[in-house]
C-alpha cells in the first residue's frame, strides 16, 4: 500500500458506509428476524404469536423423516445435477479454449446467449419441448415409434433435466476462464517427460485449472440445491425440494415459523458447503 | 527426432486426434441441447393455431396480440422500471464500497467483506422470505409508528430489495477490476499537479470504467429477471415481467408466451453483445 492511504485512515469507511448501512438494514436485520421468527409460536391466521414465549417445535418438527428426507432429496439432486454440468462443461470449455481464436469468441458467446437469457423462458422452453403436445412427443409420434403420448414431465427426470439445462453455462463459464488461462505447452512438457494423456491430465491440467472447477461446483450447487422454479414448472407439484417446501410454508401452509426454521437449516447447510470447498481449494492451491 | 519419440508421436497423435473428435463431439451434443428447446420454441411463436406439436402454418397473431396486451405492458414498464433505478442505485454504492474496500484497511473490514459475500452465497429463497418478514414484521410496523402512514409490498419493497441483492455484484465485477489496477498512474497525475478530485475523474474512473459498466449491465439484468426475491416482496398489485410470465407458463403452454419469450430473447443477445463490446474495451 503506499504512503497516501495511511494518513486518510477516515476515508475507507466513509466510502463503505452507505453500503453497510443499507445491507445491514435489508439484508442483516432480515435475516436475524428471520431467526427470531423460527423460535416463536405461529399465530392462528397466519402471522406469529408473543416472540416472549420462545419454542423449538419447529427444529423439531424439522427432523422428522419427511423432512430430512427431502433435505437429503434436494442435496441429492443438486449433486446429480452439479457432477453432470461439470463433467460436461469441463470438456466443452477445453473444446472452446483450444479452438483457434477466430472461432473462440462466437463459440463462447454461443455459451453466454443462455446464460444472459431468462431463467423462465428457458425453463418454459425446456418443459414445451417435454410436454405431452412437444416437440419429442410430437416427433415420436410422427415416427410412428409411439402411439400415444410418453409422460416425459413432471417427473424427478424432468426436473434433473430443467436444472441441468438451466445451470449448465453457470459452470461451464468459469471452467473457461480457468483453462483459457492454462498453458497447454505444460500438457507436452508432461509427455516428454514420460507422463501418458492421462497422467498428463490428472496431475498437471486439472490441479492447475481446479479453481475454475470448483467455482464451478459452487455457482451450480448452490442456487440448485435451493431451487424453486425448475421443480415447481418441472415437477408440476409433484417433485418436493427445499424451496417447494419453504414457499409453501408462506403460501398456502401459511406457517412463518416453520419456514423459517427450514430456510435457516438450508442457508447454514449451503454456507457449510461453501466454506469447506473454498477450505479445501486453498489447500489444494498451496503445494502447487 | 529420435525414433522411440517419433513412434510416441505417432500414437499419441491417434490418441490426440480420437480426443479432439471426443471433445468436437461433445460440444455438439451441448450447443444442440442448449439450443435446440429455444429454437422450437421460436419457431411456434410464428405458428398460426394455438397448437405448439405441429407447425399448422405461418402468422405474427401472437405478435399482435403481445403488444395490445395491457397487463404485460405494464409488467414490461415496472420491470423497465425497477432494473434501471436499482442498477443506478447499487452500481454507485457497490462502486464505492470497492474502492474503499481495495485502498483503505479499518476496523471490522473483513467482517464487512463476509457480509458483502453472503447475499451471493445463500439461496435466493431465503433472501426473499427474509425480507417479507423483514417488511411485515419490522419496517412497515416502525415506519407506521413515526408516521402514521400504512404501507404495503409494492413496487417500493421491489426496489429496495433489487438494490440490496445487486450491490453484492457490482462490488465483486468493480473490485476485481481493482485487483490489475496501476496506482503508479495516480501518482504521476498528482505529482503532475491534480488535485485528488481531478485525479479520480481524469484517471481512476476511466480505467475502472469497464468494470462498472459490466457491473452495471450484471445488476441490471439479475434484476430484469430475477423472481424469487421479486415475488416474496410484490404483494398483488404491480407485477413484474417474470411474475407476470411465471403465471401464463403456469397456466399452461401457449403461443403467445411463446412469442413474448422470443422479444426477451432478442433483448438478451442485445445485451450480450453489449457485454462482449464492454469487455472488448477491457
Amino acid at each position: 500500500m503506499t504512503g497516501s492511504d495511511d494518513k486518510s485512515g477516515r476515508r475507507g469507511p466513509l466510502l463503505v458506509l452507505p453500503a453497510a448501512a443499507y445491507l445491514m438494514i435489508f439484508f442483516v436485520l432480515p435475516l436475524i428476524i428471520v431467526l427470531v421468527i423460527s423460535f416463536v409460536e405461529r399465530g392462528r391466521a397466519g402471522g406469529v404469536r408473543s416472540p416472549l414465549a420462545p419454542t423449538i417445535q419447529y427444529y423439531i418438527r424439522l427432523v422428522d423423516p419427511l423432512y430430512v428426507g427431502i433435505f437429503f432429496k434436494s442435496a441429492r439432486i443438486a449433486l446429480l445435477v452439479t457432477g453432470v454440468c461439470v463433467l460436461l462443461g469441463y470438456p466443452l470449455a477445453v473444446f472452446i479454449g483450444r479452438s483457434p481464436p477466430r472461432l473462440r469468441s462466437p463459440l463462447l458467446m454461443l455459451v453466454m446467449i443462455p446464460f444472459w437469457t431468462n431463467f423462465l423462458v428457458r425453463t418454459y422452453a425446456m418443459k414445451q419441448l417435454l410436454g405431452a403436445e412437444g416437440g419429442i412427443n410430437g416427433l415420436l409420434l410422427w415416427l410412428g415409434l409411439i402411439h400415444s403420448p410418453l409422460s416425459l414431465i413432471f417427473n424427478e427426470f424432468s426436473v434433473v433435466l430443467g436444472l441441468v439445462y438451466g445451470y449448465f453455462p453457470f459452470a461451464v463459464l468459469p471452467m473457461y476462464a480457468s483453462i483459457e488461462k492454462f498453458d497447454l505447452t505444460l500438457m507436452e512438457a508432461a509427455s516428454d517427460l514420460g507422463a501418458n494423456l492421462r497422467r498428463a491430465f490428472l496431475q498437471v491440467m486439472l490441479p492447475l485449472t481446479f479453481p475454475g472447477v470448483l467455482a464451478a461446483i459452487v455457482l451450480v450447487f448452490v442456487p440448485v440445491v435451493g431451487a424453486f422454479i425448475t421443480p415447481d414448472i418441472m415437477g408440476g407439484g409433484k417433485v418436493e425440494m427445499i424451496g417447494t417446501l419453504i414457499n409453501r410454508q408462506f403460501g398456502v401452509a401459511r406457517n412463518w415459523p416453520f419456514g423459517s426454521a427450514m430456510s435457516l437449516a438450508l442457508m447454514v447447510m449451503v454456507v457449510a458447503g461453501v466454506l469447506y470447498y473454498l477450505r479445501s481449494s486453498e489447500e489444494k492451491e498451496r503445494p502447487i | 527426432m529420435r525414433a522411440t519419440r517419433g513412434a510416441s508421436l505417432a500414437t499419441g497423435g491417434l490418441a490426440l486426434r480420437l480426443g479432439k473428435a471426443t471433445l468436437a463431439l461433445n460440444a455438439f451434443a451441448l450447443f444442440a441441447f442448449l439450443y435446440v428447446p429455444i429454437l422450437i420454441l421460436i419457431i411456434f411463436s410464428f405458428n398460426d393455431t394455438r397448437t405448439v406439436a405441429r407447425l399448422t402454418g405461418l402468422s405474427l397473431e401472437w405478435y399482435t396480440k403481445l403488444i395490445h396486451n395491457r397487463d404485460l405492458l405494464a409488467a414490461a414498464r415496472n420491470s423497465l422500471l425497477i432494473a434501471l433505478s436499482s442498477t443506478i442505485v447499487s452500481t454507485i454504492l457497490g462502486t464505492l464500497t470497492a474502492l474503499g474496500m481495495d485502498r483503505f484497511r479499518f476496523r471490522l473490514r473483513s467482517a464487512f467483506d463476509a457480509v458483502l459475500y453472503l447475499p451471493i452465497v445463500i439461496p435466493e429463497i431465503v433472501m426473499g422470505i427474509s425480507l417479507l418478514l423483514f417488511f411485515n414484521l419490522a419496517f412497515f410496523p416502525v415506519i407506521e409508528l413515526a408516521s402514521g402512514a400504512k404501507l404495503t409490498l409494492g413496487l417500493p419493497t421491489i426496489l429496495i430489495s433489487h438494490i440490496a441483492f445487486n450491490i453484492p455484484f457490482v462490488y465483486v465485477v468493480v473490485r476485481a477490476r481493482l485487483v490489475g489496477f496501476d496506482r503508479t498512474m495516480e501518482e504521476a497525475a498528482r505529482d503532475l499537479g491534480a488535485n485528488e478530485w481531478r485525479t479520480f475523474w481524469r484517471v481512476t474512473f476511466p480505467i475502472l470504467l469497464p468494470g462498472i459498466l459490466g457491473g452495471a449491465l450484471l445488476a441490471f439484468t439479475l434484476s430484469l429477471d430475477d423472481y424469487l426475491v421479486t415475488v416474496f416482496t410484490a404483494g398483488t398489485a404491480s407485477p413484474t415481467m417474470p411474475l407476470y410470465i411465471y403465471s401464463l407458463v403456469r397456466k399452461g403452454v401457449t403461443p403467445e408466451i411463446n412469442a413474448l419469450s422470443t422479444v426477451l430473447l432478442l433483448a438478451s443477445m442485445g445485451l450480450v453483445v453489449l457485454s462482449l463490446a464492454a469487455q472488448r474495451r477491457e
